[in-house]
């Protein structure tokens, strides 16, 4: 929930006593600056790039827990041992998938949704938005329970509501296959965070000069050349933080995953694999691995968005 | 605007609070279904057999033993790290809005980084460091780590809304003669409380909403948080099917929270989409 745009200092000059700015001054202001912010800082790094470090340690040895005795260092050959087993690559492609899929599910309807909240009448505004607001509030343990419970063959009802539809049954095994499964994982992550995106996108529609809306519309735009030309380009600030922080935390998918398939029937996804390896199999040395490998990859993801959209960030907000 | 707009306009807006609500709904009525008509292929009980059996069960049964722990713990460990995190990003964010200093695109660039952090690259090692110096299955063993959660989020937050006072008007209240002190808590602290107190709700939800910490550095009743012990309930004997009381705890752990964002919806809002668009 955060900004990939420009850090604010530029525009926040202080406040205080202007015309005293002596070096002095300058240099106390420094000072108390760290003071309060050094421990936020200093708890972020130890909570974090502490842990990541050991991970990466960890890594180079072949460690079990179930057999302390015998850890030995072995250098990369936990990586080799990932990178060329299929079970990684599965857990990948799972993983990637479900990315791509509901992030650009949660994308359309995310729209849809800040759409009819923008415009929607005064009267039912405020109901909407405590709506969209619920999804939000459930933990996707829950979320994630409510799914499987739905589709699950003896206590759901979609197979006897959808019954109609070719491929269902009474007996339809959602959860007996991988993409049946996957289906249903996807189905419970875009119901609980397409809130987030289309509140995001909220944000970014207000920010749309409503100007720029009205001089389209004389000039005989379509609603659908304004959305294109005019609002979409003004908004590109917020799409890209939405799509950001989804990608990511798309990308980390576990609970969902846990409590849906338990990873069966290829179901399983990186995170889910990382959890395998070290606390149900306390295989310390090859889990650091799959963990290290996966925050790679999302710091990868992380740095494509941002150098691939840093230059329109800055402009789309008149920073550039 | 056209009746016929109305109604469509109308229509999306029902369709929006269906969509919102339709999960929530299914998980209540499950929760009050009797055991024989789990399965009954329907959205609802059927034939006037809704039944609160499922509620007592995990509140005073064999489920209780499981179910009002994790209730406390979580309860606990998520005050405690909201706590810690608001007065860590208090202070940060009062620097960041209001002083000058080299470091705070450092610090806003961090607090970035952990926030996309994957959750399960710091519980693998923390698994192993925890169990060797007794931090494993403790209060503290979330805490910690669930400031990884929690401090990102509430230092962007807290910094956007800090921005947005006007900080000159303790300045004002100087001249007009407040001390220093007076003039910050009588001119600042009213200012800042929302953005605080907004804050403060929006880092609970997330350490509430957690379960990977949850479920890997703790094995016991002792410091099991509600997800956890959702995620891992099979019953209270192994021939019982848990679905019931699943559902039961799940409406528990919802209630509280979808009512705390209810009340308080509109600061929400603001403060997600304040500190995530505006930065």
């Amino acid at each position: 929930m955060t900004t990939t745009t420009l850090p604010p200092s530029e525009k926040t000059q202080p406040v205080s006593a202007p015309g005293h700015t002596t070096s002095d001054r300058a240099r106390s202001e420094r000072k108390l600056g760290w003071l309060l912010a050094g421990p936020a800082l200093a708890v972020m790094l130890l909570v974090t790039a502490y842990p990541i470090l050991q991970a990466v340690y960890d890594s180079l040895f072949d460690y079990r827990l179930t057999d302390p005795d015998n850890r030995s260092f072995t250098g990369l050959s936990n990586y080799l041992v990932i990178l060329s087993d299929s079970t990684w690559w599965i857990s990948m492609g799972v993983t990637v998938l479900i990315t791509l899929v509901t992030v650009a599910v949660e994308l359309v309807l995310g729209f849809a949704l800040a759409f009819v909240m923008a415009k929607a009448l005064k009267a039912i505004r405020p109901v909407l938005r405590a709506a969209i607001l619920i999804p939000y509030a459930v933990i996707t343990v829950v979320s994630a329970f409510a799914w499987r419970f739905a589709f699950a063959i003896d206590t759901g009802f979609v197979n006897t509501w959808f019954g109609w539809l070719p491929g269902i049954g009474a007996d339809t095994d959602w959860f007996g296959g991988q993409w049946s499964a996957l289906f249903v994982v996807c189905i419970a992550e875009i119901w609980k965070t397409t809130p987030f995106i289309s509140l995001l996108l909220l944000a970014g529609l207000a920010q749309v000069p409503e100007v720029l809306q009205e001089a389209a519309k004389v000039d005989g735009a379509t609603w659908w050349q304004r959305l294109r030309k005019v609002t979409l380009p003004n908004m590109k600030a917020a799409i890209m933080v939405a799509l950001l922080f989804r990608t990511l935390d798309a990308f980390r998918v576990f609970d969902s995953i846990f409590v849906m398939t338990a990873g069966a029937n290829n179901t399983e996804s990186v995170s889910f694999l990382a959890y395998r390896q070290t606390i149900s199999r306390l295989e310390i040395g090859l889990g650091s691995a799959v963990s290290v490998l996966l925050f790679l990859v999302v710091v990868g993801i992380a740095a494509l968005f941002i150098k691939g959209f840093k230059v329109d960030l800055a402009s789309a907000r008149g920073e550039g | 605007m056209s009746t016929k707009e109305k109604t469509w306009w109308i229509v999306a807006g029902v369709a929006i609070v269906v969509y919102a609500l339709f999960p929530v709904a299914w998980i209540v009525s499950l929760s009050f279904k009797a055991p024989g008509d789990l399965a009954n292929g329907q959205f609802l009980p059927t034939g006037g057999t809704a039944t609160r059996e499922n509620y007592t069960g995990i509140l005073t049964g064999a489920g209780g033993d499981l179910f009002l722990p994790a209730l406390r713990n979580s309860f606990g460990i998520c005050l405690i790290a909201t706590f810690i995190s608001c007065l860590l990003a208090m202070f940060a964010a009062y620097a960041i809005a209001r002083l000058d200093f080299p470091g705070k695109k450092l610090i806003l660039g961090t607090a970035l980084g952990v926030a996309i952090f994957p959750v399960i690259s710091i519980v693998t090692p923390l698994f192993n460091l925890w169990r060797n110096i007794g931090l494993y299955d403790t209060w503290p063993g979330l805490i910690i780590p669930y400031l990884s959660l929690t401090l990102p989020i509430s230092i962007w937050t807290m910094s956007a809304f800090f921005r947005e006072i006007p900080w000159e008007m303790e300045q004002a209240a100087q001249v007009d003669g407040a001390t220093t002190w007076q003039a910050f808590r009588k001119v600042i602290v009213p200012l800042a409380a929302p953005g605080v107190f907004t804050t403060a709700i929006i880092a609970f939800f997330i350490a509430w909403n957690d379960f990977v910490y949850g479920i890997s550095l703790t094995s016991t009743s002792a410091a099991r948080p509600v997800p956890a012990a959702l995620g891992l309930f099979s019953g209270a004997s192994q021939f019982e099917d848990p679905t019931g009381a699943i559902a039961a705890a799940a409406v528990i752990v919802t209630i509280p929270v979808v009512a705390l964002v209810l009340v308080f919806q509109r600061r929400i809002v603001a403060g997600l989409t304040n500190g995530a668009v505006k930065g």
